[in-house]
């Protein structure tokens, strides 16, 4: 409507003054007048306005209601200012921060060298920055953005983020959600993350502390992380936090944060000091475990600072920890069982992360103030115990390294003393594995029900006395292995009162045994002990499948030692790889006894043993008793052929078998360890023969009956013989009697006294 | 017959000899070597009983036992060969008909048979005692009965003791089983057979009891042989021989020895004889 209004009235003034006319005037360079007390030039340079996009105009056509002929033109008092806004429509412009603070158009278009608007854009952030004169915006140009710009990126220009168009630009003041919206236009997961972050959350509840993106990034001087004169540069990152977080600033007095001197202790931390000391950026810095945008309290599961995920946190960097940390986390168990081990902040605390944990907060001589005294004690359900710690003793310990607290995590600052009520100590923050074999054990399950003898790691290896199991003082030591296990299950002990199955005395019957022998008498530590077939920590009763006294894996267990033997067992015929049957196969312990196990070449084992085959093989044993051998061995005789000097021990194999001591190939030989002179029909010799069987032995049945029918036949018919006679004889000798009492006279007995009694 | 009266009156006191000095000998070699072995072999047979094994623990084990069979054995053997040499001398000073068919052979006759019928007749109470000559049947089958098995046991014995030996030169293997049948069942055989019926018929019947120590001393008095063997006597005082083996009874320290070893023997074979018994009874299979 202003144009339509414009057009009609330039009729009536086209007359009045042509541009020429003004020019006149107006060309002179030395034209000025006096505004304000200054000097303001008056000239226009008319090649110059002819050359602009108004140069077809005429110069009263913006410039109107004035008198010509008074110089100054004046209308009224001062000559009236060229309103734009009559041809064009600047509504939005005069809503924008640059209307509303009364900027010009002639402040960025000029005034008689108006020029494509294109061309002010090209000179983008260059022009603005002719009125914005502030360090803080000129620094724009050194930004990240202004070089993006430069490569032909407009929308990172200042009307990229200041305003939809020139006109348009807004306040320098962005809100919370424009600030969302222009940084993430490109920034946008880095936003999201933001978003959900501690800080954007206390921002969104309108904290005034809450940073938002400038806080740390800056509005203009936007570097990237990777320069150096970043705020956000690593080395830059601790002072950035630490403008909020350092102590004295009123986010430290935040009550729900509870890590104190959070800056302080971390320059003094293994992290801090190699990014301080020794420039080190490969060290952490706050972004590095508390993330750069998605920072969120421990608490939050997703937290990177959460007890779940602080491992993976921490194995960024310390990707080769758990080969290196085997004795914590062995392995996978850090990921797949967190629970199981310690977190990494169990240990180094965060922000003091050192090699020597703890010990500048609770040091072990704060600790000794207290349990230094002998008297020390707590009641537990209703008993005394001590809390007394030797401390000299605890420094000849194998964990004389480690400090008190080291163990003793569970301490809590809210408790006086803060080790009140810090219950037992967990080994598995360091000994996982172990303490992992023992829950599964049978000590451990009995420890899990409570079972008042059931012993937990300290019964063993002691609390604070722990040694080594190398040091021959230990409990642990081998020598010591069979005293320490004696503790419990001699008879009349805790377990062995508990214990229910078949065997019995088994500490005395050890102590007889070659095992036991060998480690008392001869004092030989690589002989077996109680933990060689129990294990150390994973022991359980043989019924259990997994045990390492079950009858299955007891070959496993026993060829630790005896390897040469199992390779032979397994090839035998006893082997269940070997034999498929239903029937239980004997294993190491059916011959050897597990706790009263002898040298064989020992009377008692060689005797044995034939009870020992005998239990399955009930007919070989029996007719092996009828042959010389076993009547041999009946009577005691040691070095007479026992089932395994002729089947081999370890090696038995089916007599068919080539490869058996007895095959074809192989019997004379076996014989002859015994038998010097054997030869092929010397082994014809019926080792397991009987004579009750017709038909597998006739010669021996018949010879048998034969010799039997002789003998019954013989006695039958002298006993008869005897039986008539002796009646007979009797009666005879009665008579005799009679008679000689008759016949001869006392005195002539005299004569006879060197005869018979008989005749007397 | 007044004429025999006479020389019994004559010969009062003195003693027959019925056995030379080495078949008493030999005879000892026999009583040694047989408890010996019956001691020792019995202990193997019966290994699995209690008893047995404390007797060979007595004896000092199994080595022990096994070292006196051995021993056993050699002088079984040697009594055998000097028995078989005493023969052979025989035979040169004797007929063949005195060794083999007449009065003094050992050998089984009609007469035998015609004597065990009579014995059984005089047994049941149906005739008088038969005159029995030098040798009774029982006596002879006694004698037989060692001569048989020694042999038997003995070569059984040998095979058992080299075994090695008698498969080297052809024996096959399972002779051995069936020489240990046979050494262990003739060896009961021979030590049920002597500590029973050799021991009543020779020593505990009832005219005899408790002992008969001819053997040892090698005589017995004319009225005993008179009585016993009436036949002998008879034959003796006929042919004038008895003279030629007339002699002065055995010295007192003879008799005593006698007694002091023969009751000994008797003693260990009645006890292993129980044994036996007991075994076979309770025990044994």
């Amino acid at each position: 409507m202003k144009k339509i209004l414009l057009f009609s009235i330039l009729p009536f003034y086209s007359f009045a003054q042509s541009t020429s006319e003004c020019l006149d005037c107006h060309n002179d360079v030395d034209l000025t007048m006096i505004k304000n007390d200054q000097s303001v030039s008056l000239f226009v340079d008319e090649s110059k306005y002819n050359s602009s996009i108004h140069g077809d105009l005429d110069c009263i056509e913006c410039h109107i209601d004035f008198d010509q002929d008074d110089i100054p033109h004046k209308s009224g008092q001062n000559i009236s200012w060229v309103e734009c806004s009559d041809c064009h429509d600047v509504q939005t412009f005069s809503e924008s921060i640059h209307g509303v603070k009364n900027v010009k158009c002639f402040d960025c278009h000029t005034k008689h060298q108006i020029s494509e608007s294109s061309l002010l854009t090209k000179n983008g952030p260059d022009f603005c920055i002719t009125c914005h004169k502030q360090t803080e915006i000129i620094n724009y140009k050194k930004s990240i953005h202004y070089n993006i710009y430069i490569d032909g990126n407009n929308e990172l220009s200042c009307l990229g983020c200041h305003g939809e168009s020139s006109h348009e630009v807004k306040s320098g003041k962005l809100s919370q959600n424009d600030l969302y919206k222009l940084c993430g236009n490109c920034h946008t997961e880095i936003v999201d993350n933001y978003k959900r972050s501690l800080h954007g959350k206390a921002l969104s509840m309108g904290k005034y502390l809450a940073p938002n993106c400038l806080t740390c990034h800056s509005a203009h001087l936007i570097r990237t992380s990777s320069d150096t004169k970043s705020k956000t540069y690593k080395m830059n990152i601790p002072q950035l936090c630490g403008d909020c977080h350092k102590d004295g600033t009123k986010v430290s007095e935040l009550k729900n944060i509870d890590q104190k001197h959070v800056l302080e202790n971390y320059s003094l931390s293994i992290h801090g000091d190699g990014l301080f000391k020794r420039g080190l950026i490969v060290t952490a810095v706050c972004t590095d475990c508390h993330d750069s945008h998605n920072i969120l309290p421990h608490q939050d599961q997703s937290s990177s600072i959460n007890r779940k995920n602080i491992a993976g946190t921490c194995s960024k960097c310390h990707a080769q920890i758990e080969a290196v940390h085997v004795k914590v986390i062995q392995g996978e168990l850090w990921e797949k069982e967190p629970h199981k081990i310690p977190a990494c902040i169990d240990c180094h605390q965060p922000h003091v992360v050192r090699r020597v944990v703890y010990e500048d907060k609770y040091t072990d001589n704060f600790c000794m103030t207290c349990h230094i005294d002998e008297k020390l004690h707590k009641i537990e359900k209703g008993n005394r115990v001590s809390l007394f710690v030797d401390y000299t003793k605890f420094k000849e310990s194998a964990h004389t390294e480690n400090s008190c607290i080291k163990c003793h995590t569970n301490i809590s600052v809210s408790n006086n003393p803060v080790c009140l009520d810090s219950g037992p100590v967990d080994c598995s923050a360091c000994h996982a594995e172990q303490v992992s074999d023992y829950e599964i054990s049978y000590h451990g399950k009995l420890y899990a029900e409570n079972n008042n003898v059931a012993p937990y790691c300290t019964d063993c290896h002691e609390k604070h006395m722990t040694k080594y199991k190398s040091d021959p003082k230990s409990r642990t030591f081998r020598k010591n292995i069979p005293s320490l296990c004696a503790d419990c299950h001699r008879e009349g002990q805790g377990a062995a009162e508990r214990y229910k199955g078949s065997q019995h005395d088994i500490i005395k019957s050890y102590n007889m045994s070659i095992h036991g022998k060998g480690l008392i008498e001869s004092g030989l530590t690589v002989t077996a002990i109680c933990i060689d077939c129990h294990t150390s920590h994973s022991e359980l009763p043989a019924a259990d499948p997994l045990s390492s006294i079950n009858s299955k894996n007891i070959p496993v267990t026993c060829s630790k030692c005896h390897f040469g033997i199992y390779e032979q067992f397994e090839m035998s015929v006893h082997s269940p790889s070997i034999t498929k049957t239903e029937k239980r196969l004997p294993t190491c312990y059916d011959c050897h006894k597990s706790h009263s196990i002898e040298r064989v070449e020992r009377g008692d084992f060689r005797q044995g043993i034939i009870d020992q085959c005998g239990t399955c093989h009930v007919e070989l044993t029996e007719t092996y008793f009828e042959t010389l051998h076993g009547k041999v061995s009946r009577l005691g005789e040691v070095t007479a052929a026992k089932c395994y000097d002729c089947h081999g021990s370890h090696n038995i194999h089916r007599t068919d078998d080539p490869s058996s001591t007895l095959s074809r190939q192989n019997v004379v030989e076996t014989c002859k360890k015994c038998h010097p002179n054997s030869n092929k029909k010397f082994v014809g010799y019926l080792t397991h023969a009987t004579h009750h069987d017709p038909d597998k032995y006739p010669y021996l049945h018949y010879t048998f009956w034969a010799m039997t029918a002789l003998l019954i036949g013989t006695f039958t018919f002298f006993g008869v013989h005897t039986l008539l006679w002796f009646p007979r004889a009797l009666r005879e000798k009665h008579k005799m009697k009679k008679k000689s009492t008759n016949d001869f006279k006392p005195e002539s007995g005299r004569k006879n006294d060197n005869n018979n009694e008989e005749i007397k | 017959m007044g004429n025999s009266e006479d020389k019994l009156k004559m010969n009062e006191g003195k003693h027959y000899q019925r056995f030379v000095p080495f078949l008493r000998f030999n005879h000892l070699l026999i009583v040694v070597s047989f408890l010996a072995l019956a001691v020792t072999g019995m202990i193997i047979k019966f290994a699995d009983v209690g008893i047995f094994q404390f007797l060979a623990d007595l004896l000092g084990g199994y080595q022990v036992t096994g070292f006196i069979h051995r021993v056993g054995a050699i002088i079984t053997f040697l009594y055998f060969a000097l028995h078989i040499s005493y023969l052979f001398k025989k035979r040169k000073e004797k007929s063949a008909k005195y060794l083999f068919t007449g009065e003094n052979s050992m050998m089984f006759n009609k007469r035998d048979i015609k004597e065990f019928v009579a014995t059984i007749k005089w047994f049941v109470g149906k005739g008088p005692r038969p005159n029995y000559g030098r040798w009774t049947y029982w006596e002879k089958f006694d004698y037989f009965a060692v001569f048989w098995g020694v042999a038997v046991i003995g070569f059984s014995g040998l095979i058992l003791w080299f075994p090695e030996f008698f498969t080297y030169i052809g024996f096959p293997g399972w002779f051995i089983n069936i020489a240990t049948i046979i050494h262990s069942d003739e060896a009961l055989l021979a030590v049920g057979f002597i500590f029973t019926v050799h021991f009543f018929n020779t020593h505990f019947r009832p005219d005899k009891f408790p002992i008969d120590t001819t053997i040892f001393t090698g005589s017995l008095s004319i009225e005993e042989l008179k009585e016993d063997r009436p036949r002998q006597y008879k034959i003796l005082i006929e042919s004038g021989e008895l003279d030629e083996r007339l002699v002065d009874p055995p010295p007192q320290w003879l008799v005593k020895a006698s007694k002091i070893f023969g009751f000994s023997a008797l003693f260990i074979g009645l006890t292993i004889i129980i044994m036996i018994i007991y075994s076979m009874i309770f025990l044994y299979r």
